[in-house]
């Protein structure tokens, strides 16, 4: 699904990522942990191709270069983030949006656009199973959403644009106990054979929810260690000071 | 006037049901002309007095210069002042004559295929179709009493009303352009509504085929008389490819007791191009007086066209009770300039006026609101309200807001926010994650900022208007 080689990125001349190795299979969760500054949220705008960094090194997702892709058409070719800080945009309806982006990617998929009736009918069933008041999504986007709601919301767009590859970038922060299982169910409800996850977080607690396939320690721009489940257990007693 | 000008008018003059359609009045300002306009439309006398009245005190007067957008010296002698539609053998005969670009923009705004012939000028059936379809509305409009017809067709079948309240609202004294208007109108919109009469649909020049070739100097005057209802969509979203043309138009409503006149615009003249050569210098003066108790006058206007807008629909809060209403949406791109905003003036108790207006500046744009409120001293227990938003895009375009506030009544308040933003790259990058290209989440983006006007709009015209911010705004990031 995605081949990371050797990936360098600096934003102002400043290198934040130092050479990143990482191969995502289908099906495959994979877990980023790392302390502040390691480069944890970089690496997710790299991926979906934020502009304003100096990019080299190989980037392969379902076999095709990647780096000179423009961030829509990523988007359109399945790959989503889960924004760390979802953005506010004022006046416009949070449903239009979803409906919008929904039908901009089915186009570029070749398949049907959604009428409204349909996908209004949708969204009520997933916003339901998310725990969702309805009512949110006829608010402007984002506008007035608490943390956790916003958090709610791009799991409520993963969801929906069923991508291929899904890039959560410290969803778990912020959230408590309830709406940390609530996204978690999220999650694990959308996991098939033929879908990734990177999920990059500070934390175990999430992972307790949602089971890592393979976890990976980022440091200084670089993977400086790769295992399973039990890698990040080990980091929550040692912390990062324990790893090298 | 040269001789072959003045030959041309003796020979309409007794030639009249021969093509009047070729004939153009000739170049320059003068009382010729003005006469060669009056003598055209089978004016009766009062109206050319009135005329040249306003040509009289416009020579006197001098054009005014205090707004921030500057521009080349109109050379008024150079300008035709009455040049009707072309005849039918000039125009383009099929869509393929007529300037792709033009019809690139029809195709986006969704106009169907006859709208589009119609609106470049092509002459087909359609046209004719159309004053049927004119015609079957008006018939419904008779049976209720509304008039709704030409301003010239007015001055002929209604003098008592026109000369009753036209220059009521907008006097010929008032400023250059007004003024000028006043001398040399061509046609426009006529419209009243007698009392207790909710119009029972849209009034729109979109359904007279007539009127839809007026000249630069339109004058429309709307009569809302006791306890009546009216809204009235004003203007095509048609761009105009005419170079640095002066469109000067003048528009008064008149609310009586109990009344309520709601007046939407979407402008998209001729902006001029990239590099800001062309465009029509847009100098429309629109006043409304709520002279009854408990009226209401209601403007909403999306400004995305033209290379100088200059204007500022305002009210006169007249009757007690009255309200005011201002909704604005101006866009700038490329080197278009803005001045516009509105006037609330407040003389009758009670009075209420609500001002929200959304700065959009993008290239090397200026865009200035600006804007007064005044309460008078007998206007105890009145209230304004006033927001002004401004959103920038690039770092080589200006946003301007410019109020001016009096109030001269202790009992009554005035309230002004406003803010500057800039269009934000997390927003960009959110929804270019969510599968949008750069031109549709500037749209989305901008669309949301303007939203508290885009819904005063009638459904319709708010889904053209919708994508016409999205339109005037193509190009001016990434």
């Amino acid at each position: 699904m995605l081949e990371i080689k050797n990936l360098k990125a600096s934003i102002n001349n400043k290198e934040i990522l130092k050479g990143v190795d990482i191969s995502i299979q289908p099906g495959e969760l994979h877990a980023i942990m790392g302390p502040n500054g390691s480069g944890k949220s970089t690496l997710a705008n790299v991926l979906s191709g934020k502009d304003g960094y100096e990019v080299s090194g190989e980037l392969k997702y379902q076999g095709k270069d990647l780096i000179n892709i423009p961030i829509d058409e990523r988007a359109q070719k399945g790959i989503f983030l889960a924004f760390q800080y979802p953005t506010e945009i004022p006046g416009v309806n949070t449903n239009n949006f979803l409906k919008t982006s929904l039908n901009k990617i089915k186009k570029a998929r070749g398949e049907k656009e959604m009428d409204t009736l349909s996908f209004i009918k949708m969204i009520k069933e997933k916003s339901n199973e998310l725990g969702m008041n309805e009512n949110m999504l006829s608010r402007q986007l984002n506008v007035g959403f608490s943390g956790g709601e916003k958090k709610k919301n791009e799991i409520l767009q993963m969801k929906i644009l069923n991508p291929n590859l899904a890039i959560l970038d410290e969803t778990d922060s912020g959230l408590d106990i309830d709406a940390l299982k609530t996204v978690a169910k999220g999650v694990n409800s959308t996991r098939d054979k033929n879908k990734s996850f990177l999920v990059i977080t500070h934390y175990q607690r999430l992972l307790n929810y949602i089971k890592p396939d393979f976890v990976h320690v980022l440091a200084d721009g670089k993977i400086i260690k790769s295992g399973s489940m039990e890698l990040a257990e080990q980091l929550e007693k040692t912390g990062y000071k324990g790893i090298n | 006037m040269s001789n072959q000008n003045i030959n041309k008018t003796k020979e309409y003059k007794y030639g009249f049901s021969t093509d009047i359609e070729s004939i153009k009045a000739p170049k320059g300002l003068s009382e010729n002309t003005i006469k060669f306009i009056s003598e055209i439309k089978k004016e009766p006398k009062w109206m050319l007095e009135w005329r040249l009245k306003a040509y009289k005190r416009l020579k006197a007067s001098k054009e005014p210069d205090w707004q921030k957008p500057k521009f080349p010296k109109i050379d008024y002698q150079n300008l035709y002042y009455y040049s009707a539609p072309k005849s039918i053998k000039d125009k383009p005969k099929s869509l393929d004559e007529v300037d792709p670009k033009l019809i690139e923009t029809y195709q986006k705004l969704g106009i169907p295929l006859n709208e589009q012939k119609k609106l470049s000028g092509v002459a087909v059936d359609a046209v004719f179709d159309s004053v049927s379809v004119a015609t079957t509305y008006k018939e419904e409009l008779t049976k209720k009493g509304i008039i709704f017809c030409p301003i010239s067709e007015a001055i002929q079948k209604h003098p008592e009303l026109v000369k009753k309240y036209l220059g009521s609202v907008i006097p010929i004294s008032d400023h250059y352009f007004a003024t000028l208007n006043s001398a040399v109108f061509t046609d426009g919109s006529f419209v009243y509504i007698p009392p207790n009469t909710k119009c029972p649909m849209e009034l729109s020049t979109y359904f007279r085929i007539n009127s839809s070739e007026t000249g630069q100097f339109e004058r429309t005057l709307i009569i809302a008389d006791k306890g009546s209802y009216v809204s009235y969509l004003e203007g095509c979203t048609a761009p105009m490819r005419d170079e640095n043309q002066l469109h000067a138009a003048n528009v008064e409503l008149i609310a009586l007791d109990d009344a309520e006149i709601k007046y939407s615009t979407v402008q998209n003249w001729y902006p001029g191009d990239e590099n800001g050569k062309g465009g029509i210098y847009n100098f429309v003066t629109k006043r409304g007086a709520c002279r009854g108790k408990n009226s209401k006058i209601s403007w909403t206007q999306v400004e995305t066209g033209s290379a100088i807008t200059w204007k500022y629909p305002s009210c006169i809060l007249q009757g007690d009770n009255s309200v005011g209403e201002f909704y604005s949406i101006a866009i700038t791109n490329n080197h278009q300039k803005a001045d516009t905003g509105t006037k609330m003036i407040h003389l009758g108790k009670n009075t209420k006026s609500k001002i929200i207006s959304k700065g959009i500046s993008a290239g090397k744009a200026d865009n200035t609101y600006r804007g007064l409120v005044d309460i008078g001293r007998k206007a105890s227990n009145s209230r304004n309200y006033t927001q002004c938003d401004s959103l920038l895009m690039g770092n080589k375009c200006g946003a301007h807001t410019i109020p001016y506030m009096k109030n001269k009544n202790s009992s009554s308040t005035i309230e002004h926010e406003a803010t500057t933003s800039k269009i934000n790259d997390e927003q960009l990058f959110y929804c270019n994650q969510r599968g949008l290209n750069q031109e549709e989440a500037v749209s989305l983006i901008v669309n949301g900022f303007c939203k508290d006007v885009l819904q005063q709009l009638p459904m319709e015209f708010a889904v053209e208007a919708q994508k016409l911010v999205g339109i005037s705004l193509e190009g001016s990031v990434g």
